[in-house]
């Protein structure tokens, strides 16, 4: 039989359902009486809307419901996450290519489709800003109205806020670099706008319930949710009940509200149950990753010592601000990368534009000034005639150093890691000729704050049901506390069952993000175990007359001074006749510190190296990925295949954004490639020829048993180590992400010219 | 609307006789009307796979299928490859490889992988990946799948 245990790997809890069908989505749930809901949109990036007149789709078969801005509480309420400017329905304004300025609820979604065409907009299409250089023309139109944030000096800009991370001298740094010839290697880097693409569109239902109202989301954070629904709606949070079904992939598109707002007033409205499924294009306008334009100045010595970063990373986050200044601040923040630099200047704006609302994406912010960074200090080794690895290693934090000045120092034996990589690629070994290697390395910090609460009842036959309120969007995270649970309080793991995804039954947890739910719910759950074990421990102590200081119970065992029993054997007469449960709650806190730049140092840090070997077809400019090693630095695999699975993955959606995905644009701001015919993410023919997934393990994490969180981290490098390689095989300098063959091909056309 | 026209269909070895607009594809035929909700929507073009079922022994993309064009066929979904309650060998496979992350496409990959075996029994691996190209996966689990193929293709070898 497979160990259920921490550390190994058993079957998924809920991978049964997977498999069979019987796993339900949010858009497989059928209520009694429901509606089908459908958003009425322009094909327009920026418009003032002039009138809409709703009446032939009111009369339109079927139709139940039919409502703009116009019918909701005046002024339009305004949510978000970080900022609230995003009207639940637009006013006045379209922002971005799909903001909904309507909805129509039918009986039959054919109906609701029908009638959304029949919904007349009359609107005056204006120029839209889809650009960084359009937004910071000082000429530009604003994109937010400057009286949402009257105190903010930045409210006459398109800068919707600007984050400085600094530290050293850098006047001093720059002048005595110069004094002793050192190079400043200076270099301007894009990274693509590029969309979640979860295979799960978004999807949404509410329903009146009592006096208040049900939500269901594919969302990652339902008690997020459920605050901002009740704020809208003016209910107390006991109102406001939202399930939350595991998504069918997130990828942090779907941390935070939507359309919710949106479906709730309408379901509130209709006094039935409405339900609005996303199209895949819909989806490509309600979710996305900030692109980027980063300009870096890496200052370094002769012998290869980093003097100074100086890095500005301007993120054009869209037309409503969701968590995108949150993603700016703490993506740029790690900037310098795993390094010691002594001196240190970043500047992260978040620049508003007439895009869809930038969020949360794998990697939080990271990868954009990763790729810039990273690929800069490729350039600094070329120029100086170092090994690009022998760079890397020569820089790179031991841990305990303080490479950020104000945060945890580094936490993992880093070197081993880039060593193992380095190893699995055979860095320099001999390369056939059109093929070259890249090696980067990623870091990233991991959550800054955390609430996790968690229960757990032992039933009177020793089995057990945790209710733990992160989001199951494919991590596995009911797996890993099942196997807590199954440790500690010795139950198989088919004797847990899982609970989440219900406000009204589950704990407060904060959030399932920043790789953290092994962390922080996991040592709640440990939490709440260990306090079943000592409600056994004193049972045990009256059931066998011994002092409790005596008694132990680990791994559902009690040990008492003479003997070992099992678990039963203590809780069956210790619950006597009537039976009953015991009853364990955990809590997992970590306190923000407001004097921090990101309001609280790293839990842990994400570390990944991710070495490449490719080859590039100079005829087609196509890179093929011959060989892919991603080593990360885990602390303790709780669960080894599932952690590769994410690792795998991350690496994959990672090569996506470098070799293929970019949203384009037509000259008005429209999106032009919505769906997946025109924009393409990897299939299982664009897969790396082999693929090395590895870890380090040396149990130095603060999660359970040593862990640290893992699931980002190896999308984190991947663009500079394929360019790298790409390089180095063809020659090819490009500073512009995706890598496609076109621009390969036409970056191997200028290097000949250079010739 | 669009006209109504009668038909037969056999899912998953039931026997329908069904009233279906002509417009209605098989997608929402079995997801609206017979509530099988295994097959999945995502893209709605046939790119992604994620809808995919049996016809007739035929991996299809059920959202490019009119349902009335199934008419007389025997379709198979995710639902119908466990007997009962006995997952098959590429439904075990896909859990002890660690083919399943968040489960949105499994359905549809395992249905392809289906097809593929029943049409390959002994593929190579370029012919697996190049069997499952119209199944995408964005959790990346692309390496596992194609483990679980083999080891299912291997043990029927035995």
């Amino acid at each position: 039989m497979t160990s259920t245990r921490i550390g190994a790997s058993p079957r998924r809890v809920g991978g049964h359902e997977r498999v069979t069908g019987e796993q339900e989505y949010v858009a497989d749930i059928r209520l009694p009486d429901m509606l089908h809901a459908k958003l009425v949109t322009i094909d327009c990036a920026h418009a003032r809307i002039v009138s809409i007149d709703t009446s032939a789709a009111e009369r339109s078969p079927g139709v139940r419901l039919v409502m703009t801005a116009a019918d909701l509480p005046q002024p339009v309420p305004r949510f978000g996450p970080q900022f609230q400017d995003r009207p639940v329905l637009a006013t006045g304004e379209v922002k971005y290519h799909g903001e909904p300025v309507a909805i129509v609820a039918a009986e039959t979604k054919e109906q609701a489709e029908l009638a959304a065409r029949l919904v007349r907009v009359e609107y005056e299409a204006l120029p839209a800003i889809f650009t960084v250089a359009g937004a910071l023309d000082p000429a530009a139109e604003l994109v937010q109205d400057p009286g949402l944030r009257p105190d903010d000096p930045l409210a006459r800009t398109n800068v919707f806020r600007e984050h400085v991370i600094a530290w050293g001298d850098l006047d001093a740094a720059e002048a005595g670099l110069a004094a002793e010839a050192g190079l400043v290697i200076e270099n301007t880097y894009t990274f693509p706008m590029v969309t979640h693409f979860a295979i799960e569109p978004h999807g949404f239902l509410a329903a009146p319930d009592g006096d208040g109202v049900a939500v269901w989301s594919s969302i990652q954070h339902p008690n997020w949710l459920q605050k901002i629904v009740a704020g809208i709606l003016g209910m107390p949070l006991s109102r406001v009940r939202v399930f939350a079904p595991d998504p069918g992939g997130a990828f942090g598109g779907k941390q935070h509200t939507k359309y919710e707002p949106l479906v709730a007033c309408a379901a509130l409205r209709a006094r039935r149950p409405v339900r609005l499924i996303l199209t895949l294009e819909e989806t490509f306008q309600a979710a996305r990753r900030a692109s980027c334009e980063i300009r870096v100045r890496t200052g370094v010595r002769r012998d290869g010592t980093l003097a100074f970063e100086d890095i500005e990373a301007n993120y054009l986050i869209g037309a409503y601000v969701d968590i995108a200044d949150r993603v700016v601040s703490k993506g740029s923040y790690p900037g310098a990368g795993p390094y010691n630099v002594p001196t240190v200047r970043i500047i992260g704006r978040s620049v508003l534009s007439h895009t869809v609302p930038s969020t949360a994406f794998r990697g939080f912010g990271n990868p954009q000034v990763n790729w810039a960074v990273e690929s800069n200090l490729d350039e600094a080794a070329r120029a100086l005639g170092i090994d690009r690895l022998a760079i890397r290693l020569h820089n790179l934090a031991r841990r305990g150093d303080a490479f950020i000045p104000f945060d945890t120092p580094a936490d993992g034996d880093w070197k081993q890691t880039v060593e193992r990589a380095a190893a699995a690629i055979g860095w320099n070994s001999p390369l056939p000729p059109g093929h070259g290697r890249g090696i980067a390395l990623g870091l990233k910090s991991g959550p800054t704050t955390g609430l996790s609460y968690s229960t757990v009842r032992l039933l009177a036959d020793g089995s057990a049901i945790l209710y733990a309120g992160t989001s199951d969007m494919g991590q596995g995270a009911r797996t890993i506390f099942a196997q807590i649970v199954s440790q500690e309080l010795g139950a198989p793991l088919d004797w847990v069952a899982v609970v989440m995804g219900d406000t009204a039954t589950v704990p407060y947890d904060q959030q399932t993000s920043a790789s953290r739910s092994s962390v922080l719910m996991g040592n709640s759950v440990l939490m709440a175990c260990r306090s079943i074990q000592a409600q056994l421990r004193t049972m045990a102590a009256r059931l066998h007359e011994v002092p409790e200081e005596l008694i132990s119970v680990d791994r559902g065992i009690v040990h008492l001074p003479n003997r070992e029993v099992p678990i039963l054997e203590i809780l069956k007469p210790g619950l006597g006749r009537l039976g009953g449960e015991l009853t364990g709650n955990g809590e997992s806190r970590k306190e923000g510190d407001m004097s921090h730049p990101l309001s609280g140092a790293a839990a842990f840090f994400e570390f990944n190296c991710t070495a490449i070997e490719a080859e590039v077809d100079e005829d087609t400019g196509d890179v093929t990925i011959v060989r892919h090693v991603t080593v990360s630095d885990v602390g303790k695999a709780l669960n080894p295949l599932q952690v590769k699975m994410q690792d795998e993955g991350a690496a994959i959606q990672g090569l996506g954004h470098t070799l293929m995905e970019h949203y384009i644009f037509d000259a008005t701001g429209r999106i032009r490639n919505l769906g997946a015919i025109d924009y393409r993410i990897p299939t299982s023919m664009d897969l790396p020829l082999e693929l090395h997934s590895d870890i380090v393990e040396n149990g130095d994490g603060p999660g359970p048993f040593g862990s640290k969180g893992m699931s980002e981290g190896s999308l984190l490098c991947v663009s500079a180590a394929v360019a790298s390689a790409v390089r180095e095989a063809s020659g090819a300098v490009i500073r512009d992400l995706p890598l496609s063959p076109e621009r390969v091909w036409r970056a191997i056309q200028e290097r000949d010219t250079a010739k | 609307m669009s006209e109504t026209l009668s038909i037969e269909i056999t899912v998953n070895g039931r026997p329908y006789q069904l009233d279906v607009p002509a417009s209605r594809t098989l997608l929402d035929l079995l997801r609206d009307d017979l509530a099988l909700t295994g097959a999945k929507e995502c893209c709605v073009v046939g790119e992604c796979g994620a809808c995919s079922v049996l016809v007739n022994g035929m991996a299809i993309n059920s959202c490019l299928m009119l349902a009335v064009e199934a008419d007389g066929a025997e379709i198979t979904t995710v639902e119908g490859l466990a007997n009962g309650g006995q997952l098959d060998p590429l439904q075990g496979a896909f859990l002890d490889k660690g083919a399943v992350q968040c489960g949105f496409c499994t359905p549809g990959q395992l249905i392809a992988a289906h097809a593929l075996l029943a049409s390959n029994p002994h593929p190579t691996i370029a012919e697996i990946q190049e069997g499952l190209a119209g199944n995408l996966c964005r959790c990346g689990c692309y390496f596992q799948i194609t483990d679980a193929v083999v080891a299912v293709a291997e043990g029927e070898s035995r």
